[in-house]
Formats: structure tokens, sequence, C-alpha cells
């Protein structure tokens, strides 16, 4: 028996039991003891991923749980489906988990080890929601996943905003996971099956109503999580009041995983019925495309820096969803390397914006004009993590230039043009807000209008008047490093390569579940990243961050004329977002009629 | 009798009132209750997909071979969820309860801490 057959459930049940363990001991536990074991839980996932990415590189490593494995070519009990992609991504959630935590060390003094419990819980769902390969099974995972996520939003519960923030969090992802269920109850009912490879199978070749409702709810619950404009409301509320640390996960590995979502079960279940190519493609290219220009204008118009951060994923997300709908494996690899990057370049902004939080006791923009002079690593830090979203080596450099390269060549022009906004204008925005805070640039501006929403953000740490502790300066520098090597190292070129070839391959993965086949998929060839898009760009969010601080320099009537203006376009825009649960759920209701007239249109 | 379709009314029913209300709560604990309310359409559903015509409760001892019974499947996918959403209940209904205590309201259209 090889190691890779044992090793597929332990990146879920050594958190699950070390979060047991450190929930039992609770506020007994001494903090250092916590926080050590902690790390180590996430480290030794992080490389039991890595390991198990390397050895799913051929084929996916299919695991039963407690033995109950194929009779006569009917999946009996539970597996995990251990593909490429999954173990990639698992692997970085295992990271940023890591970074995260070694992040805290300085954190939540008063608090034992439940910050650390809830941490591994939601690292548990992540992998699971990566491995599985059962749907009522993915369900579970991504619940686990949402109600550790909840938790660790409303953590600073002694403050009105964090519990606002979670609750809005968890009343539109709740219904959102809503539709899972509803998803799965009526491809079980249809099919008899809950295993994903045995459902593809069973599903028959020929889509109806009821495949359709139930794609349509899977799809559904997974946009809302993907932060998809119009189910996008919950991502800023709960970005802006939740812990940086947690942060971070957020928006490195959850928002993605909504996405992943949405790829795993089309390409596990539906590819062979509802092929993605046709009507399909258009509306989630338009939802896609309508998200990242929404989510850039939108964090571009923020002071808060972490609102700013999050409408920023949402930006992004919409990319990453159009890069599935351009379907085609190099689509694939091109989301892929897109949602890991972007999430490794989040982190360290994430991470640099907690650090700002840590050194100067606040993440408002405008209230800390100048005030970061005596910190300029950590102003270079998030200038870098920034260039990321741009486009720079460290953050989504081979995915904007994967995608853009398949788009000119399926004549998407609008898909290219929309891609380069989204990652200039959110470059631009986190780079005015590091010039302002660290260089002081751009005019006092008392009478700009309250945008951020959040009166006074607390530190998240008790005061260190001397230098920036070094943990807490070596995970964004950690997570930019990680970047780097994702986006240039070439044997993960070839991973991503491999995993978006299992990815496209429908039937191989029925083969290998079903059958034990052995057959390799097709690995699309990718090339490197081209250096159009790592330098033009990064210098043009450097350029557009200096025009705006430099605005007032402008001839007045120019900036008053470009003001007003614009005004009229954001006020409304603003007032949308207004914080409030019903509207949100209003927006929820509305965007899930949209997109089942849209479905309906398509398949009648 | 052909009544195959009541379960699935039921659930829309459900899922209806349930949404309805959180859109138009004034209440954090009323808005939490509409969540569960909603949350009860999949349990009717899942009951309803689980449902066989003359099948009897899938305990099987003491029924003669051949005789139908319900999908106990759908059963075991119930009560996970009820687990499942119980969790998100509590936690929900803990939070509402801090934020009585931090606003001395739980109306959702007076907290107006996040915006924009």
């Amino acid at each position: 028996m090889s190691f890779s057959a044992i090793l597929p459930p332990i990146p879920v049940a050594l958190p699950l039991l070390t979060a047991a363990l450190l929930g039992f001991g609770g506020k007994h536990t001494p903090r250092r003891l916590a926080d050590a074991i902690a790390i180590a839980v996430a480290t030794l996932v992080t490389c039991a991923t890595i390991y198990l990415a390397i050895e799913a590189a051929h084929h996916p490593i299919v695991y039963w749980f407690g033995g109950w494995k194929l009779r006569s070519g009917v999946p009996l009990g539970i597996a995990f489906v251990v593909d490429e992609a999954g173990a990639i991504l698992a692997s970085t959630g295992g990271l940023l988990t890591t970074l995260a935590l070694l992040f805290s060390l300085h954190y939540f003094d008063s608090v034992g080890a439940l910050f650390h419990a809830l941490m591994l819980i939601f690292l548990a769902g992540v992998c699971g929601f990566c491995l599985t390969g059962d749907l009522f099974n993915l369900f579970v995972w991504f619940e686990l996943m949402s109600a550790a996520a909840f938790g660790l939003c409303a953590y600073k519960a002694e403050e009105p905003a964090p519990l606002q923030g979670a609750i809005n969090f968890a009343v539109t992802n709740t219904i959102g996971a809503f539709f899972i269920v509803v998803g799965l109850a009526l491809l079980y009912g249809r099919t008899g099956a809950l295993n994903l490879a045995e459902l593809g199978r069973a599903i028959g070749p020929t889509p109806d109503l009821l495949v359709v409702i139930a794609f349509f709810s899977l799809t559904l619950a997974f946009l809302v999580k993907g932060a998809i404009v119009p189910f996008h409301f919950w991502l800023a509320d709960a970005h802006a009041v939740a812990p940086t640390p947690v942060c971070v996960l957020f928006s490195g590995i959850m928002v993605e995983l909504g996405i992943f979502g949405i790829v795993r079960v089309h390409s596990a279940i539906f590819a062979g019925v509802l092929p993605v190519p046709g009507g399909l493609r258009d509306v989630f290219l338009v939802a896609g495309g309508i998200t990242a220009v929404l989510g850039a204008v939108m964090a571009f118009a923020q002071r808060h820096l972490k609102r700013l951060l999050a409408y920023s994923t949402a930006s992004h997300m919409g990319i990453a969803l159009s890069a599935w709908a351009l379907a085609s494996p190099k689509g694939l690899a091109g989301g892929i390397a897109y949602l890991v990057g972007h999430g490794l370049t989040k982190a360290a902004l994430f991470l640099s914006a907690g650090l700002v939080l840590h050194t100067l006791r606040d993440v408002d923009e405008i209230k800390l004009r100048g005030r970061g002079r005596s910190h300029p690593l950590v102003g270079a830090i998030l200038a870098l993590a920034a260039l990321g979203l741009a486009g720079a080596p460290w953050g989504t450099l081979l995915g904007d230039s994967l995608l853009d390269d398949l788009a000119m060549k399926q004549h998407l022009h609008g898909f290219v043009i929309i891609s380069w906004f989204a990652g200039i204008v959110t470059a631009a925005a986190a780079l005015r807000a590091a010039g302002r805070i660290f260089l002081g640039f751009g005019a006092r501006e008392p009478e700009a209008p309250d945008v951020g929403g959040i009166e006074g953000e607390a530190p998240e740490t008790a005061p260190s008047p001397r230098r920036v502790p070094v943990p807490m300066l070596l995970a964004p520098i950690a997570a930019l490093i990680c970047g780097t090597l994702w986006n240039l190292w070439p044997p993960l070129r070839q991973s991503i390569a491999n995993a978006a070839g299992q990815l496209a391959d429908h039937a191989g993965y029925l083969a290998r579940v079903l059958r034990g086949a052995q057959a390799e998929s097709i690995a699309p060839h990718l090339a490197p990243p081209s250096w159009v898009h790592a330098v033009i760009p990064p210098l043009a969010a450097l350029a557009l961050a200096f025009l705006t601080l430099a605005r007032s320099r402008l001839p007045f009537a120019m900036r008053r004329r470009a003001a007003g203006k614009l005004n009229i376009f954001w006020r409304p825009l603003r007032r949308l977002h207004s914080g409030h649960v019903g509207d949100q759920v209003a927006w929820l209701t509305f965007g899930a009629a949209l997109f089942a007239v849209a479905f309906a249109l398509l398949y009648r | 009798m052909t009544l195959w379709f009541v379960p699935y009314l039921v659930a829309a029913w459900l899922f209806g009132w349930g949404l309805y209300g959180i859109v138009s709560s004034r209440n954090l604990v009323h808005l939490v209750l509409c969540l569960a309310l909603l949350q009860t359409a999949t349990y009717v559903l899942l009951m309803g997909i689980g449902w066989r015509a003359g099948g009897v409760a899938p305990v099987l001892v003491g029924t003669h071979p051949g005789q139908s019974v319900v999908d106990p499947i759908v059963q075991a996918l119930m009560l996970t969820d009820i687990v499942v959403e119980a969790t998100v209940m509590a936690l929900l209904l803990a939070m509402a309860v801090q934020l009585y205590e931090r606003l001395g309201t739980v109306d959702p259209a007076c907290m107006r801490v996040l915006r924009g």
C-alpha cells in the first residue's frame, strides 16, 4: 500500500481533531502552545496536500472511506477524489492558513485557543471541499467552512460592526447553501446517486427541465459564495469587519472556492449534458464582466483599506468566472493560475493592511495621510502586493497572460479590455492608498465624503511602539515569494496544465472513479507568461494612482467638472450598498430570478 | 391518489414565505426564524423525494421481502442538513443577542454601521 493511498483523509482529519482538542482545552491552553500546535498542523496539511498534488499529476487519486469500494461498478460509500486542481487549491488554503496564523501570533492577546480552533475547522472545510468526490459531502464541507467563517467574521464581537457584517454574511450565504441542497435533492431524485462521477454517468446525455434546474441551483449557490454581482453585497461587509488574518482566508481561498465549486460540479456532473460552449458561455461572460467592472469601480471609490481590497476581490472573481466561461482546457488553466495568483497577492495585501492597522492604528486612507512615513517597509510591501493585482510577476501575471491570449484567439476583445481595466483600476486604488498613507501624496481632503462606512476601525493588536514584529513582516513577504514561484516556475506551470487537462476530461474522471482506469488526461501546452502583461498594466496602474493623487494640481475647472461627473455615477452605486440585510437578500432574489430567466431562455 | 406534487408545492410555499420574511423583517430574531422557515423547505423537498407509494418506514426487521420502504438515504441527508442549519441558527441568534446588547435594537434598518 503506497503512501498516497492513505493520505487523502489526513488534510481534513488532522485539523478537525486538533481543533476539537484545542476547543476542549479552551481558555486553559497556553497561548503560545496553541500557536505552535495550530501552525504545525496547518504546515503539515500544506505539505500533505502538496504531496497529493504531486501524486495526482497523472490521474486523480480515489480514496473510499471505510473501504466501501465499488460493488459491480456502483459506488456505495463516500469517496475523496483528489485531482490536481483540488489538491492545488487545498494546498493554497493550507499555505494561507499557515501565513495567517503566523501573522496572528501577536493578535488577540486576551483569548485562548478558540481562534485557532476556528481557523483549523475552516482549513478542514476548505480541504474537504477541494478533495471530495461526493455531492452531499461537498455540501457538508461547504457549510462547515461557512459556519467557521461566520464565527471568525464576528470574532470581535464586542463591537457592533463585526456583528452586523457577520449577520449579513451568514444570512446571504445560508440562503446560497440552501440552493445546493435543492440541486442535490433533485439530482438524487432523478438518479439515486450522490457520487459526482456516478451522477455524471447516470444523468444521461439529453438535458431536460430537471437537469437544468439542478444545474441552476448548484451554480447559484456557488455564485453567491463567489461574490458575483448582484450577490456580492455580503463580501465587502464581511471583509471590512473580520480580523485581518481572517480576511486573508476569505479573499485568498474562500471566495475562490465559490468559482471552483461551479467548475468542479460542472466538469464532474454536467459537462456531458450541458456543455459550456453556446448560450451558457455568454451568460457567464456577461455576469463576470459586470462583476469585474463594478467591483473595480467600487474599490476605487473606497477609503477604508480593507473594504477597498474586498471590492477588488469581487472584481477579480468576475474575471475568474469569465475564465471558466471561455470553455477550453487553456481557459481552465488560466482560471486556476488566476485564482491562486490572485489569492496569494491578495493575501499579501490584506496582511499589509493588517500591518498598517498594527503600526498606524487605523485603515482609513484619508485619515492616515502621510502618517506612514516612518514605516517605509510596510508601505513598500503594500505597494508591491498592489502591483500584483495588475499582473506583476508575484500576482495574476500567468493567469492574465493565458486568458488574454485565449480571448484574443476567440475574438473576445471585450474580455481583454475588461480584464485590463479590472487589474489596472483595482491596483491603482490600492497604490493610491499606499501613496497617500506612506508618502503623504494627494491633497488634504477634510471635505471628502465619508464613504468607508465604518466609524473608526478598532486596532486588533496591543500597541508596539518599537519595530514591527518579524513574523508579521515575514508573512506577506512569504506570500509574495510564493506568488512569484507560482507564476514563473516551470514545474508549477506543468501542474496547472495537468490540473486543467483533468478538469476538462469529463469522461476520464468518470472512468477513473467508476472503473479505476489509468489513462492520463491530455494536458494543454501552456506558454510562459508574456512580459507585456508584467510591465504595461502595473505601469498603467502606477500612472493612474499618481494622477488621482495629483488631482489637486490640475486646473480647478477641470477638476470640478470631473468630480461632478463622477459623483452622479458613484452616489447611486454607493447607496445601493446599504449594508441592510433585507436589501441584500432582495438583490439575491432578483439576481436568482435573472439567472433563472437566462437559463430558461437557453434551454427552452 | 396522485398527490405526489404536494410536498414540492409545500416546499416552494415555505421557501417563498421565508424569503419574503427575511427581506421585509424589522427584527433580527424574526429574521432568523424566517431563515429557519426557508430551510424547512429543503426538509420537505427531501422527504417528498424519498417517498414511495405504499412504502413503510425503512426499518427492515419484521418486514417481508418485497415490502416497499421509503428511501432512508434522504432521511439521513435531512438529519445532517438539520444539524448543519441548527449550528448556523444558533450562531445567528447569538449574534443577534450581542448586537442588541451593543446597539439596543434588533431592527436591521437601524444598523447602518456598514454602507457604501
